[in-house]
């Protein structure tokens, strides 16, 4: 046993840690993204990656889609953490690789280059759904969407084409087929 | 159309609408036309306290031992900050509280302004929830909503934050009921199944080696819990303990009782805890004081969770039946469904947990409570058990402040009936207990309310004996006066070398002199002959008391489960220091 002289016990073993995506419902109101994220950094709970949108503008319900790691023990505290704050409607909560969720990310990338290069670079990323937001002779803008990995090793091959500026955001989730989070 | 009110006046109208008969505050600036409007409003009486976190603390003492919510009225800025550990207090103790604050108009919020904070910024982790009121209209809804938080599911405190523009402005007032459609912390009473019933009578059949354990969600659910927790306890013959905040749910000195447990609890309370074969407990959290390390935690036992917070279930233990319920409506319909099948089940389950029983009779013997007494010199644990022998025939409250006292307390004064122990025990607030002895006074004339206080703790809101004094309550500060904070000393003594850093109060104030000062009266009790007639004294007195016991300054609070210990490694007495020492660094 490790010599402690604190007034605390010494911690206990550790669960496995899991990847999870959580998605909250919530009143789109002031200080809402404060008391989720107080909520998080005050338990000592990890963030990921964070979306936040409000996707009903008549009754002025955000969704929030969390990225997180914890043990099972401490996911099960973060969903019913959540559920206790009041302007939460509802959370619903999948480990990541569960075979009818999907995921996806989306990330812009601005590559400078001669136009071989570019050409390159639209090759690359043809696997990603890859929009061209913005081109001229020397330089592009492009969107893709997909996993978070796959955005991870994109950037890195592009990074040898000229890549000079990237911005992405959280992770969104939605179910396969006709079911809904509940 | 209706009538508009200002915001002032619809903050009276729902405080009126909610039956609130104290508000304990203090004014400022920001919140002034509140305070100018309280004149209008004769049902609601204002407590001025001398300080913000007195006020609070005062209210908590009054929620505590009336089951009704404090409200607490501050100003913003200063106001609101020295209100945070009022706040937290009660909301690691599950109080409830409505805290309604002052703040800056509405046009200078953000620009630095003088007396502005971040009000809802700083109390959000403190809160349940809390609401920063930007439309007047807005108001009385907020208000109304602030007081069901406060009161539904897991109690706790809210705090509405009121900009001084909106207090001015005018706007329609309604009263809002029953306004939250959700869940908020199992606040719609779930219904629990039957055969969640069944399991649950199923685990209490099988035992052999049950153990009740029970906690301040008892006291929480209102005194009709605390009437079924005894129905229960008798039907099955089971024992019971109960943690500091339970104490008085069930009386104290009934023989199915086995004292309180945790790192100061008895012996066989901690013993039978390790070492049940069923654990049944009801509103408890298994908090760290109670479980020490929690890998080696009742190892042996099947664990049933009554509470009404899911999140408190699988927090820190996990369970083999959780039930989220309100602990009334769990107890009644348990009990009712119970008694349908198992008549006479105390008698026909006797052979079963006799072996049990009289293990616990063989840790009993082992009196993990005695202390050694003298006739020189008051002995603390002495001084404690003589207020109880002198007061216990009246109906007396009990408040504490933090430390070695606070231990005494739960050990040697036993408690018959819920509402008469408050004392903080999730944050353990120092100088908690005057102004919360206040708030109980209020709630409670005429009724004998003693603060059992140490010299450090109380010196922390000293200041309020001056409310104590406005407002002629008669509360008895029974201060054990080591001259130490004793708890941090006899940590120093058994961890730290007995490198007594910065533990000892040098130039402590003469108690006599300060009671003096303010206006009440001071007694002090140097021996231990003495101790008896002065506190009764004390308790015939019909004006706030400071009675300085001055009390041996080297005596150590056991029996102790030093942290990290399971609970069957108990520290019994100083005749076992010599081992602490060694070990001692080791484990707490």
């Amino acid at each position: 046993m490790t010599k402690s002289k604190s007034a605390y016990s010494v911690p206990g073993k550790i669960g496995k840690i899991e990847r999870h995506i959580i998605v909250v419902w919530v009143d789109n109101e002031a200080g809402v993204l404060a008391r989720i994220a107080g909520l998080f950094s005050g338990r000592g709970y990890n963030i990921e990656s964070l979306a936040v949108a409000e996707v009903d503008k008549k009754k002025h319900i955000s969704r929030i889609t969390i990225v997180t790691e914890g043990t099972p023990q401490v996911i099960e505290q973060i969903n019913l953490q959540l559920k206790k704050l009041v302007p939460v409607h509802k959370v619903a909560d999948f480990k990541r690789g569960e075979k009818d969720i999907l995921f996806r990310e989306l990330a812009m990338f601005k590559v400078l280059g001669s136009s071989k290069k570019l050409e390159k670079v639209k090759k690359i990323c043809k696997k990603f759904n890859p929009v061209v937001l913005d081109k001229t002779n020397k330089s592009i803008v492009i969107q893709v969407t997909a996993l978070r990995a796959e955005i991870d090793k994109l950037a890195l091959d592009l990074k040898s084409l000229g890549l000079i500026s990237t911005s992405r955001t959280g992770a969104v989730a939605m179910t396969k087929g006709s079911r809904i989070f509940n | 159309m209706p009538k508009l009110l200002s915001g002032a006046e619809i903050v009276f109208r729902a405080l009126e609408d909610q039956k609130v008969e104290y508000i304990f505050g203090y004014p400022g600036g920001a919140v002034l036309p509140i305070y100018d409007e309280l004149k209008n409003h004769k049902s609601i009486k204002h407590i001025l306290a001398r300080h913000e976190q007195g006020a609070g603390h005062s209210a908590e003492g009054y929620a505590r031992s009336s089951g009704k919510p404090g409200v607490l009225l501050v100003t913003s800025g200063p106001g609101a900050t020295n209100a945070v550990t009022a706040l937290t207090d009660a909301y690691m103790d599950s109080i409830p509280l409505v805290c309604i604050s002052g703040q800056v108009p509405t046009h200078l919020i953000g620009t630095d302004a003088f007396q502005e904070c971040d009000t809802t910024g700083i109390t959000r982790p403190c809160t349940k929830h809390n609401w920063l009121v930007k439309d007047v209209n807005d108001l009385s809804r907020v208000l109304h909503l602030a007081f069901e938080v406060a009161t539904t599911g897991r109690p706790g405190p809210v705090l509405v934050d009121i900009p001084k523009d909106i207090q001015f402005k005018k706007g329609k007032y309604k009263f809002f009921k029953n306004t939250l459609k959700k869940k908020l912390n199992g606040k719609i009473t779930h219904k629990v199944s039957n055969s969640e019933l069944d399991k649950f009578i199923d685990l209490i059949k099988k035992s052999s080696k049950p153990i009740f354990y029970t906690g301040g969600g008892v006291i929480n659910s209102g005194p009709e819990a605390s009437k079924y927790l005894r129905e229960l306890v008798s039907l099955t013959g089971f024992p019971i303990t109960s943690t500091l905040q339970g104490l008085g749910a069930y009386p104290g000195d009934d023989p199915q009782f086995l004292g309180m447990l945790g790192m100061h609890g008895t012996y066989e309370a901690n013993n039978a805890m390790h070492d049940c074969d069923l654990m049944i407990n009801i509103g408890a959290r298994f908090d760290d004081r109670i479980t020490g390390k929690v890998d080696e935690f009742s190892p042996g036992s099947k664990k049933i969770h009554v509470d009404i917070d899911p999140s408190s279930i699988g927090k820190n233990i996990k369970v083999d039946l959780a039930v989220v319920s309100d602990v009334t409506t769990l107890l009644k319909s348990l009990i009712k469904r119970f008694k349908e099948k198992n008549r006479n089940f105390v008698n026909s389950n006797k052979q079963k947990t006799s072996k049990w029983w009289e293990q616990i009779e063989k840790w009993r013997e082992k009196k993990s409570l005695n202390f050694i007494n003298s006739d020189k010199i008051i002995k603390p644990q002495h001084a404690v058990q003589r207020l109880y022998e002198l007061t216990k025939n009246q109906d007396t409250f009990i408040t504490t402040e933090v430390g070695q006292h606070q231990m005494w307390a739960a050990q040697h004064y036993k408690f018959n009936k819920p509402n008469r122990w408050m004392t903080s025990g999730g944050l353990g607030t120092m100088g908690y207990g005057l102004p919360a002895a206040i708030g109980v006074q209020i709630a409670n004339p005429g009724k004998l309310v003693v603060d059992i206080a140490g010299e450090a703790s109380v010196l922390m809101t000293m200041q309020e004996m001056s409310t104590a004094v406005q407002y002629r309550l008669p509360i008895k500060i029974f201060i054990l006066n080591n001259e130490y904070m004793g708890m941090v000393r006899q940590w120093q003594e058994l961890l730290h070398e007995k490198n007594y850093s910065e533990s000892y109060t040098a130039a402590l104030p003469d108690f006599v002199k300060l009671a003096e000062s303010y206006g009440c009266v001071g007694i002090r009790a140097k021996t231990p002959n003495e101790l008896d007639e002065k506190i009764n004294e004390m308790i015939r007195v019909d004006r706030p008391v400071i009675f300085d016991c001055v009390v041996d300054k080297a005596e150590n609070c056991f029996p102790m489960i030093p942290s990290g210990k399971p609970h069957n490694q108990m520290i019994l007495g100083p005749e076992e220091e010599e081992e602490i020492s060694d070990e001692g660094k080791v484990l707490v």
